[in-house]
């Protein structure tokens, strides 16, 4: 059986796959991100994702708002004010619980000015992938490149995976029946049609900044190590990386980002776990709670004998 | 600076050291060449973005420059004062390169000394005399406009026909140098001369101080000095500098002279011509370039050649006068080899030297026939047909709803696009039939729509903003009816020719002697390489008879060749596609030049002699670019070098030498007639020969220089129907208190009509909307996502509304300023996916004198909560704010600004004429 949670050398392999290529992904550097949008049509055209929504959102130039089953690319803004004026006379804490926007705590004097971040956030092909352990069908499954792809043919529409993801990702289709898909739970396949091709996927494909890069998860780990540390020396010390770790809750992802800010301020979870990550610890529970209830009703039975 | 097109190309803004973003917003609109950008910034470049509004190209700039729309020459006027009075220029460079040293006419005087108006200006007619902006010595020959001048009268459409003439001539000025009597100068190379160009360019700019800019653009000093200290420092031997506009820049009353400003900066620091150095002129979209090297513009014949004006230029002789002078320095001195290689490859044999080469076939100019003009001319009942091919005029053009009144006039209209834009509809859905202005069933416009190839669906070059041809092929067939243009035009043409036949008018003569013969496939469609060879031209006799030229210079005016573009030629050299090259980049030199083919000549950075100092050195290793090889003789280095590739940097032509042999070896500015980049423009210019600041046509601020407001020789059409919210000094100015500016986003195309139709973009920017600061919708009580209604004298319309930090509000002249911002995405229709009000319904129509470019970037309005009234509730409440702002036909369309307590009429002005309607907003 596959391994549920903790660093994984090699998930394609982990899945049964034989001398899987390289483990693909994407890197996305949101600190050369001018919010085109590109990735978000390249995605729609080549995958056939239909329009979802003429709607103006007014969450500054988003209108998309979150990824879902028509959504696999999603661009972020968001507008941070400038430094505020410092108050006349210092606040007196009162001792009551506060809520601070997401963002609110990083240090100010890291930021004189206006701020207009931008963001495309994506599925984040998990080492451990909880749509994929709760999927009952086999619709979801590893590739040998050792990305997370949907069969939309054998998918039943059930929806384990929807609340399964903890980033919010996977989600089932809503429209018309006779649309396409429609039901069925839909996310991005990293163009998996298009890496069988040796293509790049649609995105980054598009992409005119190199925001977006695609290769091999090693090559781009190191590289966006580089990039951190160059960006860090440049005074942005809030700058950090997000899902390259292999020991975070879904033992790293295999779409992972460049911040310029904490997670939540982009609308990423700050520590996201795999929920099966427990299922094996669930299991040897409950097994241990059957067990003992199976001993006590034995003791039981064996006991009234006597 | 004598050609019309973007001075380098996007991948060297890859070498720049400072990049300097204005009237552009690259990110947004030009997303892919930004990359270039983003390449600069990881090498250390200095990215500075200045904008009224904070975009996506400010988000990764490192310093975004709010400023008020509109004062972008008292910003670059701040900085020329900066360079000059801290002696920030490059010395070598201005005295080897620029006019700067040349000696001026001691009667010319400058705007300070004569209220805000150059010497010359002929308050009666809005026009100047040029004659006292040249150079000492050549007092000998009229001027142009001298020559203009005689013709004046006063016609029917409100407007004389002297500044009709004078503007018509306008455009051809912008597209090469102007040409000077002789090119015998006398130049001071000390720069004392108090009549030195560089003397007066420093008095000129004395005024523009750290604390003007203030003033006048809402920037503080500390972020001024900033901008001025960061492009001197990254400028010099070892440093370049690059400026990058777009219509930011162009819209404008002011337009050309903004695109000036930056000129002189960039002569001044010397960056002109040296890698990560030039001015970007960024082109709105696919082939814009290509439509101004092949015009699309009534004043314009392809390269750059002029259109010859009737009465002016009714025999060839004559018309090559005004383009160029025997006298002269320079390629423009050859121009009657282009000439003559143009009208033979439009109607080859019927072209001989007998008949001038048929030049009485050319259509000859009879005064403005602009695209606003026309429009004005449309509601006259003097234009009968109209054809609308790819743009849509309804919703893209400025005063939306004069076009759209225009069109309906119109015996029969033809629209050409990829879908039912709102320009084919608005005799049924367009706000006009909302409102009772016009009835369906009164329109007797025919109207034909003809569904146009998209650019997959043919073959073709797109010339794009580097001046470089890139083939397309044709990816799949058009489906259903769609054609091409060129097969439209190509098919329109044979059936007129076949009703002509066998005419004897002399009249017919022009369209039955063109030459239209092109190969044609199965569908009919001409071969569009066979248009681009024809466009490359041939040699027509001798032992090369049917071959390819490889370069202009091939070109003879003898009729021994034809050529029907000449800064195109070289594209089918050895006749090969050149513009069809695919080499990739990583197999080539980092210039590329085997991708494509860039005009002229395949040159990628215009002027690139002056990448090397006088004696052909390269200025610094780090900047080395095309240099001098000694040992060989010849220019060389990593682009084609643009200049004689053999003229040694020490020769010196004998006195009197004219043309290209004229040149000397160290005159890098090879297409001016004098062979140095101008400083201060002695010719060539309607409305200045140095920029200086005039407030827009529609400003609430008074123009804190002079009295004069807003350019003198802008084109005004005093019309009922083309009324202008007042600005100072008139009264009144503060009913419409706010200035906005439009502008695109990236996830649409202009006016919308390939974008709009695409479920896949509409999603992305699905509703108009007006972008406005927090402190904004505080003092009118606007909601974010709400509705807001935006008032001008014009019309009002309504917008959802973005409260955004992006937005800052500015001081200007101490008090708190605020600007609106529009994108012009949206149209009303029924055919679009998703629609909204037009923004450009919202302007009048002011023009630049020089080029007859729309105002478009700025005006004043009112904006308040809510949605606007419909049907003709709509009419009421835009007249109650004409009748607030006591607004007339002479409100804000008067060139010269009246004396204090002088009335409007007394100061004589073009717009003095009758008005064609009276109005009826006048009580």
């Amino acid at each position: 059986m596959p391994s549920l949670s903790g660093p994984l050398e090699d998930p394609a392999a982990d899945a049964g796959w034989e001398s899987p290529p390289p483990r693909k992904g994407f890197f996305t550097d949101t600190s050369v991100c001018i919010g085109c949008k590109a990735c978000e049509v390249a995605c729609k055209e080549w995958n056939g994702v239909p329009e979802d929504g003429l709607n103006m959102l007014g969450s500054s130039y988003d209108n998309t708002g979150a990824l879902g089953a028509s959504t696999w690319r999603h661009v972020a803004f968001i507008e941070q004010p400038r430094k505020a004026a410092p108050p006349a006379s210092a606040p007196v804490a009162l001792g009551m619980p506060t809520f601070q926007r997401p963002g609110a705590a990083m240090d100010p004097d890291s930021r004189t000015d206006f701020r207009w971040l931008m963001s495309s956030d994506v599925c984040k092909h998990c080492t451990h992938a909880a749509c994929l352990d709760v999927c009952p069908t086999g619709s979801l499954f590893r590739t040998e490149f050792g990305t997370v792809v949907v069969q939309d043919d054998i998918c039943n529409g059930c929806g384990y995976c929807v609340p399964a993801c903890p980033y919010g990702v996977i989600d089932r289709r809503i429209g018309e029946q006779g649309q396409k898909n429609v039901g069925i739970a839909q996310k991005c396949t990293l163009c998996y049609d298009r890496l069988g091709a040796g293509m790049t996927p649609a995105c980054a494909q598009a992409c005119p900044t190199e925001s977006i890069q695609f290769g091999d998860l090693d090559e781009l780990r190191e590289r966006a190590a580089i990039r951190l540390a160059s960006l860090q020396s440049q005074g942005l010390t809030e700058a950090r990386l997000y899902g390259e770790n292999p020991d975070d809750g879904v033992g790293g992802a295999g779409a992972m980002f460049l911040l310029l800010d904490e997670p939540e301020v982009y609308g990423l979870p700050p520590d996201p776990v795999v929920v099966t990550k427990d299922l094996p610890q669930l299991w040897k529970t409950a097994a241990l709670a059957a067990g003992g209830l199976l001993a006590g009703a034995v003791a039981a039975f064996l006991g009234g004998r006597t | 600076m004598g050609r019309g097109g973007a001075t380098s190309f996007l991948q060297d803004l890859q070498n720049s050291d400072c990049i300097v973003i204005q009237g552009s917003n690259m990110a947004e609109c030009h997303p892919v060449g930004f990359q270039w950008v983003m390449e600069a910034k990881a090498r250390g470049a200095r990215v500075i973005h200045i904008d009224p509004r904070f975009t996506r190209t400010s988000a990764v700039a490192d310093q975004h420059v709010p400023l008020r729309a509109g004062s972008d020459i008292a910003f670059l006027g701040g900085i020329v004062n900066y360079i000059l009075s801290n002696d920030k220029y490059f010395r070598e460079y201005v005295v080897a390169y620029t006019n700067a040293p040349t000696i001026l006419r001691e009667d010319f005087v400058d705007v300070d000394d004569l209220d805000g108006v150059f010497s010359g200006y002929d308050p009666e007619t809005g026009v100047y005399d040029t004659s006292t902006w040249s150079y000492a010595g050549q007092e000998d020959t009229p001027s142009a406009g001298e020559r203009d001048r005689d013709a004046g009268a006063i016609s029917s459409s409100g407007e004389s026909e002297t500044s009709q003439g004078e503007r018509a001539g306008g455009h051809e000025l912008g597209g090469h140098g102007a040409k000077l009597p002789h090119a015998r100068v006398q130049r001071d190379e000390t720069l004392q001369h108090p009549q030195s160009v560089f003397q007066v360019l420093k008095r000129h700019y004395a005024r523009y101080t750290p604390e003007m800019v203030e003033q006048v653009c809402g920037v503080s000093p500390e972020d001024f000095l900033k901008v001025c200290e960061a492009v001197t420092a990254n400028s010099g031997r070892q440093r370049t500098t690059a400026w990058v506009y777009s219509v930011g820049w162009t819209h404008h009353s002011v337009g050309a002279q903004y695109i000036r400003g930056a000129a002189i900066i960039q002569l001044l620091l010397g960056n002109m011509g040296r890698p990560g150095g030039g001015i970007l002129a960024l082109r709105g979209h696919a082939s814009i370039q290509g439509s101004t090297d092949i015009p699309t513009l009534f004043n314009l014949l392809p390269g750059y050649l002029p259109m010859p004006k009737v009465g002016e230029h009714d025999d060839l002789p004559s018309y090559l006068d005004t383009v160029r002078s025997e006298q002269q320095k320079g390629f423009w001195a050859e121009a009657e080899s282009y000439t003559v290689s143009l009208l033979k490859a439009y109607w080859g044999d019927a072209a001989t030297p007998e008949n001038d080469f048929a030049f009485h076939y050319l259509p000859k100019l009879t005064g403005d026939h602009g695209t606003y003009q026309t429009v004005m001319d449309m509601m006259e009942d003097k234009v009968e047909g109209y054809f609308v091919l790819g743009q849509n005029p309804a919703v893209g053009s400025a005063h939306g709803k004069l076009q759209r009144l225009g069109m309906s006039h119109l015996k029969w209209l033809v629209v050409r696009d990829l879908n039912m834009i709102e320009t084919a509809t608005f005799w049924k859905d367009g706000p006009e039939i909302a409102t009772g202005e016009l009835r369906t069933e009164d329109i007797d416009t025919e109207v034909f729509f003809f569904p146009a190839a998209s650019h997959v669906e043919k073959d073709g070059t797109f010339t794009q903003t580097q001046r470089m041809l890139q083939w397309h092929h044709k990816a799949v067939e058009p489906p259903g009816d769609c054609q091409s243009e060129l097969q439209f035009f190509f098919t329109l043409g044979r059936k007129i020719r076949e009703r002509l036949a066998g005419s004897t008018l002399e009249r017919d003569r022009p369209i039955l002697d063109l030459t239209w013969d092109y190969c044609v496939d199965e569908h009919g469609a001409p071969s569009a390489a066979d248009v681009l060879r024809e466009i490359n031209g041939f040699h027509l006799t001798g032992d090369k008879a049917g071959q390819p030229l490889s370069s202009y210079t091939e070109m003879k005016s003898d009729g021994s060749t034809s050529g029907g573009c000449w800064i195109y030629t070289g594209v089918y050299a050895d006749g090969v596609n050149q513009s069809a090259r695919r080499k990739p980049g990583r197999e080539q030199s980092w210039v590329a030049p085997e991708w494509g083919w860039a005009w002229p000549a395949n040159r990628r950075t215009l002027y690139n002699r002056a990448a090397a100092d006088p004696d052909g050195k390269p200025w610094s290793e780090r900047k080395a670019y095309v240099w001098w090889d000694a040992d060989k003789a010849l220019w060389t280095g990593h682009d084609v070098p643009d200049f004689i590739a053999d003229r040694d940097p020490s020769y010196r032509p004998a006195e009197g030498t004219t043309g290209v042999a004229g040149i000397a070896g160290d005159d890098p500015f090879i297409m001016q007639s004098d062979g140095k980049a101008w400083l201060f423009a002695p010719e060539g210019l309607l409305d200045g020969p140095l920029p200086a600041h005039y407030e827009p046509a529609e400003s609430p601020v008074r123009n804190p220089f002079y009295r004069q407001q807003a350019n003198p020789t802008r084109q005004v059409f005093p019309r009922s129907d083309n009324l202008q919210n007042p600005s100072p000094p008139e009264p009144n100015a503060e009913v419409f208190p706010y200035l906005f500016t439009t502008y695109r986003l990236t996830e649409h195309h202009t006016a919308g009509g390939m974008s709009r139709w695409l479920p896949y973009l509409s999603e992305l920017q699905p509703e108009f909307f007006c972008e406005v600061s927090p402190q904004l919708a505080r003092e009118r009580g606007l909601e974010d996502r709400g509705w807001a209604t935006i008032v001008t004298a014009r019309t009002a319309i309504e917008a959802r509304v973005m409260v955004t930090e992006r937005v800052t509000p500015l001081t200007i002249n101490g008090k708190p300023f605020h600007q609106i911002g529009l994108p012009y995405h949206w149209g009303v229709g029924s055919s679009a996916l998703v629609s909204g009000d037009s923004a450009n319904d919202l302007f009048g129509v002011t023009l630049d004198p020089n080029v007859h470019i729309q105002e478009s970037k700025v005006a004043s309005c009112d904006i308040r909560p809510g949605r606007r009234p419909t049907g003709p509730a709509l009419l009421a409440y835009v007249e109650e704010y004409r009748r607030r702002a006591a607004i007339t036909v002479r409100t804000g369309n008067t060139q010269r600004t009246p004396l204090p307590g002088q009335p409007p009429d007394e100061t004589g002005s073009r717009s003095t004429a009758t008005p064609l309607t009276e109005p009826t907003e006048e009580r």
